[in-house]
């Protein structure tokens, strides 16, 4: 057994074992923990098999910006979880009929599985040789030349999904003080200020 | 390649890494001492000055006292989370500094995708002060962890589009590669700092805001957290965040000093400077840029959070998603993208 052999059993054993600890432990918080260690695995089983980019953005994008917003929200969370506890052996009969039905219709596509024509003899063609293509010039070679409409295409839906969030959220009341900063920075001594003689004895 | 080879590389890389080690954790106790040394010189005062000849050991002797006190942990803390939270920060700072070359093929992993690799690992940092600010089971450091967790995803998004003006210059993610584009026969004239003098600004105040220094300290703001998220810890598992926190600082300025200020390259390409060493350039550089990170900590004071919000999304993100765009034009229309 080599050594990165011996990697690949460590990495997957560990990435099992905390996908199995994100269900079944009993603090959400310790949940999401072991689903960022699941993440990092899976990012050490890229690097493994030479795809450093892919683990790479795994880390940064899931690791470092969704799940520390998983954390977040599940942090200010106040469940009581004993209680949650209690309607796990009631729903198991549910959960059980939507996992069967899962199962069965993934065994269906499967079944139903066709190569398409060209693929055969795309995968038989000769890889080019790691020397010459790094894997970060050519994963951007597939997105940005060959597929660029379809990304921009992906790109589109996901502004108008984020429009459309804020869009829903977005709420001006009128009657809150808001701080404006052009406004501040625009006021001078001449627009703000006035200066006003006093006459002793008589006041404004 | 049979099991003694691999065993002699193994040892070579571990003794490797064990020397980069021992000389950072030297230089952070000097550069926190330098720190405390600026501050007080700011303030008219003289600093620490009683250990050592001019207070020099002064971090040596703070190293003691925090490692020879007994940790206290909360009642009503998750112990296992509190104790690992410190060791997160500490080492995946360190773990950053496997791919920063210091000198001309002195790195310790060779990456190809080097900037990604600090970049993914310096987003991992946060974990830290969320999970102690958790796992204290307080007030104060709950909301700081709050406030870290928004305040780095925020400056995260534009030290990405920084770096990836810089990578469009270069041509490369790899480090070593980095360095070696802004060699060239003008010296200082050929690094980056120039050219992208706006995004240098840019991703030295995300810096800032990235390692939690002041003006944008706001995750341990004393007058309103008491010390934010490691209000709860004491001896070495504060001493681990503190560590943590200046190794990711020297972590930002190396960065800068790859991407923006040439690594090791001499700033005038010609004989009397270029018999210096790279790793002295490397190091003055380092220093250079930890100096403007002491002075912004002893000068401005500190950002209000919803200011602090404003800036990152309102008006930094724009600003880098602007120049991502001109700088890739510039680079198309006048032919010189690297190839």
């Amino acid at each position: 057994m080599n050594v990165a052999a011996a990697f690949f059993y460590l990495f997957a054993f560990v990435l099992v074992a905390s996908a199995f600890m994100v269900i079944s432990s009993r603090n959400p918080v310790q949940s999401v923990l072991f689903l960022i260690l699941a993440f990092v695995n899976a990012a050490g089983l890229f690097i493994l098999i030479g795809a450093e980019f892919l683990a790479l953005i795994l880390v940064v994008v899931y690791v470092g910006a969704v799940a520390v917003l998983f954390l977040f929200v599940v942090m200010m969370l106040d469940v009581d979880f004993v209680e949650l506890r209690q309607g796990f052996l009631q729903y198991l009969p549910v959960g059980l009929v939507v996992g069967l039905i899962f199962l069965a219709e993934l065994v269906l596509v499967v079944g139903a599985w066709v190569t398409g024509p060209g693929v055969a003899s795309a995968v038989a063609s000769a890889p080019p040789s790691a020397g010459d293509v790094g894997n970060v010039q050519a994963i951007g070679r597939v997105l940005y030349t060959d597929y660029i409409y379809f990304f921009q295409a992906a790109g589109f839906v996901l502004l108008v999904a984020m429009i459309g969030a804020i869009v829903l959220t977005l709420r001006h009341k009128v009657n809150v003080k808001r701080q404006n900063i052009s406004a501040q920075v625009a006021r001078t001594a001449k627009t703000a200020m006035d200066v006003v003689k006093v006459r002793p004895g008589q006041g404004l | 390649m049979n099991w003694q080879d691999t065993l002699i590389q193994v040892l070579i890389i571990l003794g490797q890494s064990l020397a980069l080690l021992v000389a950072l954790l030297i230089f952070i106790a000097f550069i926190l001492l330098a720190d405390r040394k600026i501050w007080a010189a700011v303030q008219l005062r003289r600093g620490p000055n009683v250990v050592g000849p001019f207070g020099l050991l002064q971090s040596f002797a703070d190293l003691l006292k925090f490692v020879l006190k007994e940790p206290t942990i909360p009642a009503g803390a998750n112990k296992a989370i509190f104790l690992l939270a410190p060791l997160v920060t500490c080492v995946l700072a360190l773990a950053a500094w496997a791919v920063v070359p210091i000198a001309k093929g002195w790195v310790i992993a060779d990456l190809n995708v080097g900037v990604l690799y600090i970049f993914a690992i310096s987003s991992l940092g946060v974990y830290g002060i969320i999970m102690g600010g958790w796992a204290s089971n307080s007030k104060y450091p709950f909301l700081a962890s709050l406030r870290s967790a928004a305040q780095m995803v925020s400056y995260e998004v534009s030290i990405g589009f920084v770096i990836i003006t810089v990578l469009m210059c270069a041509g490369s993610l790899n480090l070593t590669q980095i360095v070696e584009a802004q060699n060239g026969r003008f010296g200082f004239l050929n690094w980056y700092v120039l050219p992208l003098l706006p995004m240098f600004v840019i991703f030295f105040i995300s810096a800032l805001a990235e390692t939690n220094r002041p003006p944008f300290d706001l995750v341990e703001a004393e007058s309103e957290l008491v010390a934010g998220f490691m209000t709860e810890y004491g001896s070495t598992p504060y001493l681990l965040f503190m560590l943590g926190e200046y190794v990711a600082i020297v972590t930002m300025c190396a960065m800068a000093t790859i991407l923006f200020l040439g690594g090791w390259l001499s700033p005038l390409p010609f004989a009397p400077f270029t018999w210096v060493p790279g790793l002295v350039w490397f190091v003055i550089k380092v220093c250079f840029m930890f100096f403007l990170f002491a002075m912004a900590k002893a000068m401005v004071p500190r950002y209000r959070y919803d200011q602090l919000m404003r800036l990152g999304w309102k008006v930094f993100l724009p600003i880098s998603l602007v120049a991502v765009v001109v700088v890739a034009s510039v680079l198309h229309f006048t032919g010189t993208a690297p190839r």
